[in-house]
């Protein structure tokens, strides 16, 4: 296994705000690692930051060896890494179908390969292909989301808090999908629900005030009651 | 959303139709010179639907575009040969400057911000206007000049069926554009711009293409309302002509492309009735107030113009439908379990 991607001391200022103050992480490649902290803490914008929609202030961030602290968001997309936004975000006014067309980096044979296996991880966006986005239902935009961040050959999978706002049914196939995923990408998942997170995460890193506070196996955490109390307010 | 641009094109082959087919069944000029301005106004009104409704790009400097075509066309047509060759030449000579300006204007004003970026092409248009009025030796000022059309476009109808003929092209060549690739990543601009970039779009690139494109054809429209006229002078750069096309945008619906082309037909009709009352009503001498309560009352009550209004009302009966069925279904269920 390698290191796929590593943050070292990344500080992020979003106007006068100091919102990441120190976030070290690594992930290795083909493992899912789990972003965990309490709201406000920092992770959505660690992602962001990592995408470049929020510039790191200092620290450095290298994915598959290169040093990509500085490059634009569309350089870091292209070289690999998929985003899934919070908040289901799709685009309203295009269909399923265009939604997952603009997402294609090329339209050849193996996007298109790619699609029809994310169709049949999500079987439901078939059944709505020339739907406007708008008019799905939030777990099939979520669905959506996370499609059209797999319908490119990434290596990266950037995935932020799938199952914010979903019933606890859409929830369980969302996890679902990215167990499938997790077979063929490597994933940074940001996820408040810790069951959940414990479910498919390999390695975890705990972030606190914009600071990382722990990183480790989720085997660990899991077992550990004191840190889970500390910094997740799970009793 | 695109694939609905494609039904719709039979009903628009027969309308084009009718509409090439009137002049020769009328024998009003007044409708046939309204109906050609509706025809310029709408091809302006649909390339400031390029930036406004498909990339969400809010400018204040259309006229510019517009004015750069109508100068183009009145100094080459005043100067050379008044042949339609020279015509096509100043158009084509008119759409590739309006190109590189907006090219520049782009590049350099679509990093920033919408609200900097509409101040910014305000800024820029009110400059080309200045420069425009102080260039006497070429443009007269704000005197303008009157100049000669081909002799084709003397007679009033060829002129109306080329002005339409450009309507249908441009309408054409537009729907294929926004249902391209490009088309889609412009919408997906519009909606985010940043969840665009984060697909690995440099959107500044397909920014700066959707300036060009509303540019080129701005430029067209003003080529075929100085020859319209005869006649051109600075008012063609005039903050008016943009907020003419920002309006006939609004009223019409934005990122429609056929609701321009609605915006154009009720706003020139307006004009020309609410002007035309002022004979028998004096207060109607001051139309233009009566013509912004129209404008203030259709933002309010119309935000998604005519075509957003109408697509709202089939969502409803569709919806209304889709619930209806579903209602039905369990009862159609039951009736077949019972049948065996």
């Amino acid at each position: 296994m390698s290191r796929l991607l590593t943050l070292e001391n990344v500080h992020t200022h979003i106007g006068q705000y100091h919102i990441l103050q120190g976030v070290s992480l690594t992930a290795e490649e083909g493992e899912v690692t789990v972003l965990l902290g309490r709201n406000g803490a920092g992770k959505t914008t660690t992602l962001r930051t990592i995408m470049g929609l929020n510039p790191a202030s200092s620290g450095t961030i290298h994915y598959d060896g290169q040093d990509i602290t500085k490059l634009p968001t569309f350089s870091v997309a292209n070289g690999g890494i998929g985003y899934v936004p919070e908040d289901q975000a799709v685009f309203t006014t295009l269909t399923v179908e265009e939604n997952l067309k603009v997402a294609m980096r090329k339209e050849d044979e193996a996007a298109m390969a790619r699609q029809d296996y994310v169709l049949t991880l999500f079987p439901d966006l078939k059944k709505f292909w020339k739907k406007e986005g708008g008019h799905l239902s939030g777990g099939q935009k979520q669905m959506l989301a996370m499609a059209r961040a797999f319908v490119n050959d990434n290596r990266l999978m950037l995935i932020d808090e799938p199952s914010k706002g979903l019933a606890p049914i859409v929830i369980e196939s969302v996890m679902e999908a990215i167990r499938e995923m997790k077979k063929q990408t490597t994933i940074v998942l940001v996820e408040q629900n810790f069951s959940m997170a414990a479910g498919v995460g390999d390695t975890y890193t705990l972030i606190d005030d914009g600071k990382t506070v722990q990183n480790g196996r989720m085997e660990e955490l899991v077992r550990d009651e004191e840190l889970k109390r500390t910094y997740l307010g799970i009793a | 959303m695109i694939s609905k641009l494609q039904g719709k094109n039979f009903w628009l082959i027969i309308l084009a139709a009718v509409l090439a087919a009137f002049p020769f069944f009328s024998d009003s000029r007044t409708m046939t010179i309204l109906l050609t301005q509706i025809f310029i106004f709408a091809i302006l009104a649909m390339s400031y639907d390029i930036l406004l409704g498909y990339t969400g790009i809010v400018s204040f400097g259309h006229a510019m575009f517009f004015g750069v075509g109508a100068y183009t066309t009145a100094v080459i047509l005043d100067r050379m040969e008044p042949t339609l060759g020279m015509f096509i030449l100043s158009v084509g000579a008119g759409m590739l400057i309006a190109g590189i300006l907006s090219f520049i204007a782009g590049l350099l004003t679509l990093r920033l911000k919408s609200h900097f970026y509409a101040m910014f092409t305000l800024a820029l248009s009110g400059l080309f206007l200045v420069a425009a009025e102080k260039w006497r030796t070429v443009t007269n000022g704000n005197d303008g000049f009157t100049f000669r059309a081909p002799e084709l476009f003397q007679d009033r109808t060829m002129f109306y069926l080329a002005a339409l003929g450009c309507l249908v092209l441009v309408y054409l060549i537009l729907s294929r554009f926004v249902a391209s690739p490009m088309g889609r990543v412009l919408i997906a601009v519009r909606e985010n711009e940043q969840r665009t970039a984060s697909l690995g779009y440099k959107t500044l690139h397909y920014k700066v293409t959707a300036s060009v494109v509303a540019g080129v054809f701005a430029s067209l429209a003003g080529s075929l309302y100085s020859v319209s006229l005869r006649f051109v002078n600075t008012s063609v750069m005039t903050m008016d002509i943009t907020l003419d096309a920002l309006l006939m945008t609004i009223i019409g619906g934005v990122g429609t492309l056929i609701g321009p082309i609605l915006g154009a037909t009720v706003i020139e009709f307006a004009q020309h009735y609410l002007s035309g009352l002022a004979r028998d009503y004096p207060i109607f001498e001051r139309w233009i107030i009566f013509f912004g309560i129209v404008y203030i009352l259709a933002v309010i009550f119309f935000p998604q113009g005519i075509v957003g209004w109408f697509r709202q009302i089939r969502a409803k009966r569709l919806g209304k439908r889709e619930a209806a069925i579903r209602a039905k279904q369990p009862v159609l269920k039951a009736k077949a379990e019972e049948n065996g």
